[in-house]
């Protein structure tokens, strides 16, 4: 589309992340025409990439809350989503543990919580049982809580599913678009972007971190966005054995804590920390914050203290005050904001595309075009317990690229860069590259395959190398 | 494919050397896998000269010797096989190989590790601050510059200030990039002389001493690094669009613990005895997965030690050491490799790494606190080879405990 263009469209969605991407597929299968606007050059590339990639069963959200709603069904929607898009799921189960009188006497609430928010599986275990379930932790750990629906989710796949399944169907992905302004008019809506105006029928804000500031757009201010900033560790994949579940803390008046998890890509991911910024784009990692979550690793697995590090990050959550999910219909508008969802919003998005259509259609709102029945897109297969390309005997024998090794540490083929490059919703930058494929994303960071992965990724797309590693002119 | 009798994993210095002893020594059926597209391992784009120097006593650049070891040992009879991963090594001693023409089990009767040494990268050192472009490992600059020529940047912070830092800034240099500083948190530099004072006064770059960096900043690309004086702990930020983190070697061992072979908790690389066997039958190791960061050279002759004795006594080479002692160290030693030694069998040396300067040059070796033998070092330098020869340890007794060194 050319920028300046004078378009119409039923559906503006501000917000290519995790909910901004369901909402556009879930409209588009409606036959809605929707476009989606996002400052960033990729989907996924705000909050969502550093989400902590847990499947979530919505057991310690506010009984009766609409995020417990959404996130109940969210996760069943996402768990049969994920399954037919390929896209990995481990169904590891969580264990809260205990480590002081305080948070033990906890414990029984948490269980009564979760009955309340449907969560019958949810027991308490005692300590020797927490001891033979996970051996490796801690001398200091005391009884817990098991849930065992609480499973680990490749977090990145399933935001590009949902933008891959709307792109097919006709939606127009604006990257590297932000939103200036907006204009209410009696037939619809003008969204100013740097480049041109976009005409839309309705406006649904999905913006995340930017959420507050695209509603005070249009006059609202139910509430405020304070950029939360959570900074992980990920081990190595040596580290996995050191523990089955996803390892919990278990919050208190006094803290939150972090957590240990498996992730999907084999490896350990520890955090995050919290910390309350003003600036929406700090995610620098600090020296506090990675000795703080270090001393926690040690206490929870002393274990890990002996592995590699593979990556350290910081990731900013769009904490909103008042808490809470904010899903907002201003009829009168044809706005829907959808603010403050948290990190369970990874698995409520498509409960929350469901319940925003259901506003949606609640105001009136009706689509050009007609319902379509598209099937979820297969995603490669990038699950360290999934078949993966380079273990393939039949996709290697149909393209020996696919057996040739690029990336090493994370056993990503040639040929998976190079499709990620062509993918429907194509990588642009080489954090796009990881997320479709992972390579890079290993223990040498790059120490082996980072010349090559570039130059593969300059001659696939066309781009000038320089360019996509920034070099100063 | 035929099962090899010897799978070598890693056609670097140590793997190729090991190989073509065998091959010479009347093993038939030799196999050296790399899963990179050429052979040679690290000296492939470490493109100054000295190479060869301690193993085939000439010295040429790092691609001629990595072409040299490759075609001495293809042509002494050793298969080489290239862009094919090896990604197991079973506990029935089998072996996947992964490549694109597909996916093999090879049953071969030993299987020798040579899988290398890695630079740790800015997360595994846990550096803070942004995640801009612009951030390297030695390895990955020569390979940029070197084998992809992709562009690097103008302004370059090369953290370390051993032998491979060095090299770091020449490879800028070849690049274009001027480094405007090097960092170590060492109160010296721990290269040769000649080095470092080329590099302080004819190139012109800063070393800061006692020092380290502190954090990283810049959104998209590296704009500045910050530099802390551990002294005096003033922070400095010196504007930078590229930061070079040399050194700081880890092996590269995940095949060897995914096999199960004991680690040595100091060097994290499978715990050997001067031949290369590990703690399991028919697996051993040599070069820099058992002794990270030494040079291409001293690779080379630990891979030609194991392929030498693989080849004459191939039943003994391959059952694990069970006779002997073990080697510790005490500090400001931090390593010492082989660290099994039996001792109507000793090694031709002993590499040792130091955490610290020291005027201490003298090891001693003790075992049950009784003086069995000592060297004086050249000097006692950290991230150096400090080599040490076998009989230091040639008064030892088998049942006699463990055996430690300790600088005087």
């Amino acid at each position: 589309m050319a920028p300046g263009g004078d378009v119409e469209f039923d559906v503006a969605v501000v917000g290519a992340g995790v909910v901004g991407c369901a909402i556009a597929r879930h409209l588009a299968r409606a036959g809605a025409s929707v476009v989606v606007l996002d400052r960033a050059v990729d989907v996924g590339d705000g909050t969502s990439k550093a989400n902590t990639a847990i499947l979530h069963t919505g057991f310690d959200t506010q009984p009766g809350s609409l995020e417990s709603q959404l996130v109940v069904r969210g996760r069943s929607l996402l768990a049969d989503y994920a399954a037919a898009a390929g896209i990995a799921v481990e169904p590891t189960g969580a264990l809260l543990v205990a480590w002081d009188d305080e948070q033990e006497a906890t414990l029984p609430s948490l269980v009564d919580k979760a009955a309340a928010n449907g969560c019958a599986d949810v027991v308490l275990v005692g300590a020797e049982e927490v001891r033979a379930r996970e051996p490796h932790l801690g001398p200091a750990a005391r009884s817990g809580v098991s849930v065992p629906s609480e499973w680990v989710i490749d977090p990145w796949s399933v935001t590009l599913a949902f933008a891959t399944e709307a792109v097919g169907i006709g939606t127009v992905l604006r990257l590297g678009t932000p939103v200036v302004g907006v204009h209410v008019g009696d037939e619809g809506l003008e969204v100013r972007t740097p480049d041109d105006v976009v005409r839309v029928r309705w406006l649904v804000n999905a913006a995340g971190l930017g959420a507050d500031r695209i509603d005070e757009m249009l006059g609202h201010r139910d509430f405020t966005v304070t950029p939360r900033r959570g900074e992980l560790i990920v081990f190595d994949k040596l580290a996995r054995r050191l523990l089955t579940r996803i390892l919990l803390p278990v919050p208190t008046a006094r803290s939150k804590g972090v957590l240990v998890s498996p992730t999907t890509w084999g490896n350990v991911l520890l955090g995050p920390t919290a910390e309350d910024l003003e600036d929406r784009t700090d995610t620098a990692t600090t020296a506090e914050g990675m000795e703080r979550l270090l001393a926690d690793g040690r206490r929870i697995l002393p274990d890990l203290g002996a592995e590699e590090v593979t990556a350290t990050y910081a990731g900013l959550r769009a904490a909103t005050e008042p808490g809470g999910y904010q899903i907002h219909l201003h009829g009168d508008q044809r706005f829907v904001s959808v603010g403050g969802i948290r990190s369970t919003g990874l698995t409520s998005a498509m409960a929350v595309a469901e319940h925003v259509a259901g506003l949606l259609d609640s105001a009136g709102a009706t689509w050009r075009g007609l319902p379509v029945a598209t099937a979820p897109p297969v995603m490669p297969p990038l699950g360290e317990r999934q078949v993966r390309p380079m273990r393939d005997p039949a996709r290697i024998a149909a393209d020996p690229a696919y057996g040739t090794a690029m990336c090493h540490c994370e056993q990503v083929s040639r040929g998976e860069v190079r499709d990620a490059c062509h993918a429907p919703v194509p990588a642009t930058d080489l954090g796009g590259v990881r997320r479709r494929s992972r390579a890079m994303n290993g223990r040498c960071q790059g120490f082996y395959c980072g010349a090559e992965v570039v130059a593969l990724m300059a001659a696939e797309t066309g781009t000038d190398p320089a360019a996509l590693t920034r070099v100063p002119r | 494919m035929s099962d090899p009798a010897v799978l070598v994993v890693g056609a670097g210095p140590a793997g190729l050397s090991a190989a073509y002893e065998l091959a010479v020594g009347g093993v038939t059926g030799v196999l050296v896998v790399d899963r990179e597209a050429s052979a040679g391992g690290i000296p492939r784009h470490c493109d100054h000269t000295g190479f060869g120097v301690q193993d085939l006593h000439r010295a040429m650049t790092g691609p001629a010797y990595a072409r040299r070891l490759a075609d001495r040992a293809a042509g002494a009879g050793v298969r080489i096989r290239l862009s094919t991963t090896v990604a197991e090594v079973g506990s029935d001693g089998s072996a996947t190989l992964v490549g694109p023409d597909g996916i093999d089990a090879v049953r071969p009767r030993a299987v020798l590790l040579a899988t290398g040494a890695r630079e740790r990268p800015r997360s595994a050192r846990l550096v803070p601050g942004d995640r801009p472009a612009g951030v390297f490992t030695t390895g990955q600059l020569q390979q940029w510059v070197l084998l992809t020529g992709l562009p690097v940047g103008r302004r370059a912070v090369v953290v370390g200030a051993e032998h491979v830092a060095y090299s770091a800034v020449l490879t800028l240099r070849h690049a274009g990039v001027t480094t405007v500083a090097m960092v170590t948190s060492l109160p010296r530099h721990q290269s040769v002389p000649a080095f470092a004072w080329a590099t302080r006064l004819g190139l012109r770059v800063p070393l800061r001493t006692s020092s380290r960096v502190a954090s990283l900043h810049g959104h998209g690309r590296l704009e500045a690094v910050d530099v802390e004086d551990l002294v005096t702990g003033v922070v400095d930020r010196i504007p930078a669009d590229t930061v070079v983190f040399t050194g700081d070697w880890v092996p590269d061992h995940e095949l060897a613990r995914r096999a199960g072979v004991v680690t040595d908790p100091a060097t994290l690389g499978p715990r050997t005895d001067g031949w290369g066997r590990t703690s399991r039958p028919g697996v051993l190791a040599a070069g820099n997965l058992v002794h990270p960061g030494e040079t291409a050279g001293l690779a080379a002759l630990g891979g030609r030690a194991a392929g030498r004795r693989l080849a004459e006594t191939f039943q003994r080479a391959t059952t694990p050491p069970t006779a002997g002692a073990l080697l510790t160290v005490a500090p400001p030693l931090v390593s010492v490799v082989p660290a099994l030694v039996d001792p109507g069998d000793l090694p031709d040396r002993f590499l040792l790494r130091t955490s610290a300067f020291s005027d201490r040059r003298l090891v001693v070796a003790r075992q049950g606190g009784r003086e069995i033998g000592r060297h004086r070092l050249r000097h006692s330098v950290p991230n150096r080879s400090l080599g040490v020869p076998g009989t230091v340890v040639g008064a030892m007794v088998s049942d006699g405990g463990p055996v430690e060194l300790t600088l005087v």
